[in-house]
């Protein structure tokens, strides 16, 4: 129970942030309606694809620190996760768009840095794949994470800012920008934010106790010829 | 800084030595060039012009750079372990394909001038944009060529690993080449012309402080 706090607090987060997110009164702004609800869902699905990216990242710098397997195996997994909270933003975004803009898809820069940032995780995992000894696995695909994670912050950070943007809060749109954040949706959206992060730490250390218990056998097998 | 120089003199001379290399990679350009040109005669729309510059060149770049390690001989690189630092190696390769992509660059806006139109408004911001597109894609280039020889499907994974983070560059490069072909002045260019620069120091610098781990086997 004293090791399992945070998971509760996830659930209980969560599941706050989705009741209180139908129920709870929202600004009334024009376009935006009703959908204006999608903030607590969508938007904290970017928050935790990029939690899971960094802690990937942390996991691959300390790899390139310490060689140990267990960082390049949870900089692996981490990824996977960050990779699924990217599908569900950009299914969450993409029935958003279709009522607000009346298209799923538009060429807007934070559309493109998502596509961008999946092709790299993508080609991330290719890496991973293509290459057999466990040791230059880790180092290689380390190198290129850290190279990648840098260069795809500097894109999501600066290039939106170089040119318009559809999305609310941005070039006119009504929405909510660090000025007009309403302090109703603020006590949905930073819960919501912070259960999804704590819900995919806890995912992905179920996913890697699970990796651990299929190559267990092998492990002891290894120790027995030794 | 001396071993440096020396290395990037080291591969001048082989790549003269070797010229295959360097006429392949003009013939690509030519034969891409001569193609779009077929196709298109003379381009009149700036849109097209510039769509059709930057994505020759952005593959012409990734056949460049990306063979640039997997043409040195294992010998080779066995010698560069035990007498250099690996910094000094990855300076070397960034600057030498810096400066070999930069005339890549140039060569394929003269063939353009010369087949399909040169639209520029503004050749020395061009230029300037060239000359950090060249050092930008080197930087990129080497650092993913690197990894890429370190595996069996080389050619393959070189494409699929950097471009995607070409990208933010590219859009960048895409974006300033735009202003220069419509006429922008200095001012309007200015803020693009900065965050390309600041991209090519943070490029390089990454490459500069990871390189290190590639290298050790």
């Amino acid at each position: 129970m004293k090791k399992s706090w945070w998971k509760i607090l996830s659930f209980v987060l969560i599941l706050y942030s989705v009741i209180w997110g139908f129920l709870g009164d929202v600004p009334r702004l024009p376009i935006l309606n009703e959908t204006i609800r999608n903030l607590y869902f969508h938007v904290a699905m970017w928050f935790a694809m990029l939690g899971m990216m960094t802690a990937s990242l942390v996991y691959s710098i300390k790899y390139l620190k310490s060689s140990s397997s267990a960082h390049d195996l949870a900089a692996r997994i981490f990824a996977e996760t960050g990779l699924v909270f990217a599908t569900l933003g950009l299914l969450t975004g993409m029935v958003w768009a279709n009522f607000t803009w009346g298209a799923p898809w538009t060429n807007d820069p934070k559309l493109n840095g998502t596509a961008i940032t999946m092709l790299v995780y993508f080609a991330y995992l290719i890496l991973r794949g293509s290459l057999d000894d466990p040791e230059k696995r880790g180092r290689l695909s380390g190198v290129y994470n850290i190279f990648a994670y840098v260069l795809m912050i500097v894109f999501i950070g600066i290039l939106p800012r170089l040119t318009d943007s559809l999305h609310p809060g941005n070039g006119g749109n009504p929405g909510f920008n660090s000025y007009d954040m309403d302090s109703r949706l603020r006590m949905v959206f930073y819960p919501a934010v912070l259960g999804w992060i704590l819900f995919g730490f806890w995912v992905t250390r179920l996913r890697l106790r699970l990796n651990a218990l299929r190559t267990k056998p092998v492990d002891e097998l290894f120790e027995n010829l030794q | 800084m001396k071993p440096v120089l020396t290395l990037i003199r080291k591969d001048l001379t082989l790549e003269f030595r070797r010229k295959y290399a360097l006429f392949s990679m003009l013939l690509y350009i030519v034969a891409t060039v001569y193609i779009s040109y077929l196709v298109f005669n003379r381009i009149e729309d700036i849109k097209t012009w510039n769509a059709l510059f930057w994505i020759i060149l952005v593959f012409g770049s990734i056949q460049t750079a990306g063979r640039s390690f997997v043409q040195e001989s294992a010998y080779r690189f066995t010698f560069y372990f035990h007498y250099i630092r690996p910094q000094w190696l990855i300076l070397s390769k960034v600057l030498y394909n810096g400066m070999l992509l930069t005339l890549v660059g140039f060569l394929t806006w003269m063939l353009f001038g010369l087949l399909i139109g040169n639209p520029v408004k503004s050749p020395g911001m061009f230029s300037l944009t060239l000359l950090l597109a060249g050092f930008g894609f080197s930087g990129v280039l080497t650092l993913v060529g690197a990894i890429a020889a370190k595996t069996d499907q080389n050619a393959t994974l070189m494409a699929i690993l950097s471009i995607p983070i070409l990208l933010p560059l590219l859009l960048t490069l895409i974006q300033t080449s735009r202003m220069c072909l419509t006429g922008q002045s200095w001012g309007d260019a200015s803020s693009f012309l900065l965050v390309l620069g600041m991209l090519n120091v943070l490029i390089s610098t990454l490459g500069y402080l990871l390189f290190p781990y590639i290298w050790r086997d």
